[in-house]
């Protein structure tokens, strides 16, 4: 090695490592809205629970969950030190700024967007995770048998209340165009960058920006207005 | 005033140097040509000023055909204004209305401290070159240019990433004052040809850590530097230097 510097700490290593966490947490969110669209299938949420045991109880995804938040650690930190560098590079900003015509606002945006998706994320850990795992806000919820994870059931309560819907499909929005940057964004920060297969990867993440985070949007409402009812 | 000329209110950054603090100075400019280039119309102010009794207003500029990378304006919150693929000198006049505001900044980085007024310094780019943007030969008689074959793809990449000019244009309008265009349009020209190969992880390596020291900030590819950038120096050299790193850090 010509150089001492270590490549965890330069700014092109960060940028690495932001890029391939991004990169699995696209595939971890590919996974959870594969399960979650047992529901659309099956709405007496038989499906859903068949599928929701198996993922809680696997040792393989067991152990990918540790990965799992990991990755959602190392992604914050990473983004919390590059944005300080970044504010350091420019402590006096410009009275007139014309970077709308230049570059995406949500391309601006990424750190007040991830910052809305980890709020939410914290609410939608203690609605799920926290309760499957350790059931301790408020004990099982009204109609499900006890010693049984009924995710289904959890799901019907929590999403009884608008005002959680509401919040769901928001935190959605800001999914959407996180992912519409973030996706291209990762491969390039990879330095996978090619102009046969660019253009593919561009057009996959502008599809994958829309559907998923749909797909994932259309469960509190599915659940509210049509089992619910 | 003849024909078509026009009147304009411009806001001009002034700051006696480094030390102290800058602020915006209004300055009506009347009879302004619309053939005039941009840094005609300053001239022509400054002239003003300088009859008046003041301080004229300090601008770097040295080729005026868009080549040395000089003239380091931020006009109206894009550097070298409102037009796309021209420095500050291919800007004429005609691009602004009568009547209008124009604000003109210096650029804006930690990497970049203003000297006075418009003029910011800009050795930064320069340690980074010297860090590793070349190659070490003994220079003799030019040899055949067929003994070098190269592929006429790779030279045209190698050549469009050499028309980098260094004006900063990309640190300017970068979000998070990256420099990221800049580095790697140098790691690229290098890169792409047989004679950069010896020093190739080396030279990306050195340069990178040189780009860091400067305090420059980390690109998060918005893509505003390619769409400022007044050679149209691609993202794909950003993504050239991220895999040369990669490589350099795993393998050299």
């Amino acid at each position: 090695m010509s150089s001492s510097s270590s490549f965890f700490t330069s700014s092109l290593g960060r940028k690495f490592v932001m890029g391939i966490t991004g990169i699995f947490l696209i595939t971890f969110l590919i996974v959870h809205v594969g399960v979650n669209a047992m529901i659309f299938l099956d709405s007496s949420g038989e499906l859903f629970n068949t599928a929701a045991h198996f993922m809680g109880t696997n040792w393989l995804i067991r152990s990918m969950e540790i990965v799992l938040f990991a990755g959602i650690i190392l992604h914050i930190v990473q983004s919390i030190v590059l944005t300080r560098r970044n504010q350091a590079a420019r402590p006096e900003g410009y009275a007139v700024s014309a970077s709308a015509v230049n570059s995406k606002w949500y391309s601006r945006s990424m750190g007040l967007l991830g910052t809305l998706i980890l709020m939410f994320l914290i609410v939608h850990l203690c609605h799920f995770w926290v309760e499957a795992r350790f059931g301790i806000w408020g004990g099982i919820p009204e109609g499900v048998e006890a010693g049984t994870h009924d995710m289904f059931a959890q799901m019907k309560v929590i999403f009884s209340n608008p005002i959680v819907v509401a919040v769901y499909v928001l935190a959605m929005v800001s999914l959407s165009y996180h992912l519409m940057h973030g996706f291209q964004s990762a491969f390039q920060s990879l330095g996978l960058n090619h102009y046969k297969y660019t253009p593919a990867i561009k057009a996959i993440g502008k599809w994958y920006s829309i559907i998923v985070p749909v797909l994932f949007a259309l469960m509190p409402l599915y659940v509210h207005f049509v089992i619910n009812k | 005033m003849s024909d078509g000329n026009m009147n304009l209110t411009l806001k001009v950054w002034r700051q006696k140097n480094g030390n102290q603090k800058g602020e915006l100075v209004t300055y009506p400019v009347s009879n302004v040509s619309p053939d005039m280039s941009f840094l005609e119309m300053f001239d022509v102010l400054n002239e003003d000023l300088v009859e008046k009794g003041q301080e004229p207003i300090a601008f770097d500029h040295d080729c005026r055909e868009g080549i040395c990378g000089m003239c380091s304006m931020y006009i109206n919150g894009r550097p070298h204004g409102p037009k796309e693929g021209i420095t500050t000198c291919q800007l004429h006049m005609r691009s602004f209305k009568d009547g209008e505001t124009v604000v003109v900044e210096p650029w804006r980085a930690t990497a970049f401290p203003v000297i006075k007024d418009l003029v910011v310094d800009r050795s930064a780019f320069d340690r980074i070159i010297a860090a590793g943007g070349f190659i070490s030969v003994n220079t003799g008689n030019a040899q055949d240019a067929n003994s070098l074959p190269i592929s006429k793809d790779d030279a045209d990449k190698s050549f469009e990433a050499a028309a980098c000019i260094g004006c900063g244009a990309c640190v300017a309008t970068c979000k998070n004052a990256s420099a990221m265009l800049f580095v790697s349009a140098k790691v690229s020209q290098l890169a792409l040809l047989p004679q950069g190969q010896p020093e190739r992880y080396s030279r990306v390596q050195n340069m990178v850590e040189q780009m860091d020291k400067e305090g420059f900030g980390n690109c998060t590819n918005t893509g505003a530097c390619e769409v400022e950038c007044p050679k149209g120096i691609s993202l794909e050299n950003i993504a050239r230097m991220n895999r040369d790193y990669l490589v350099a850090k795993a393998a050299h």
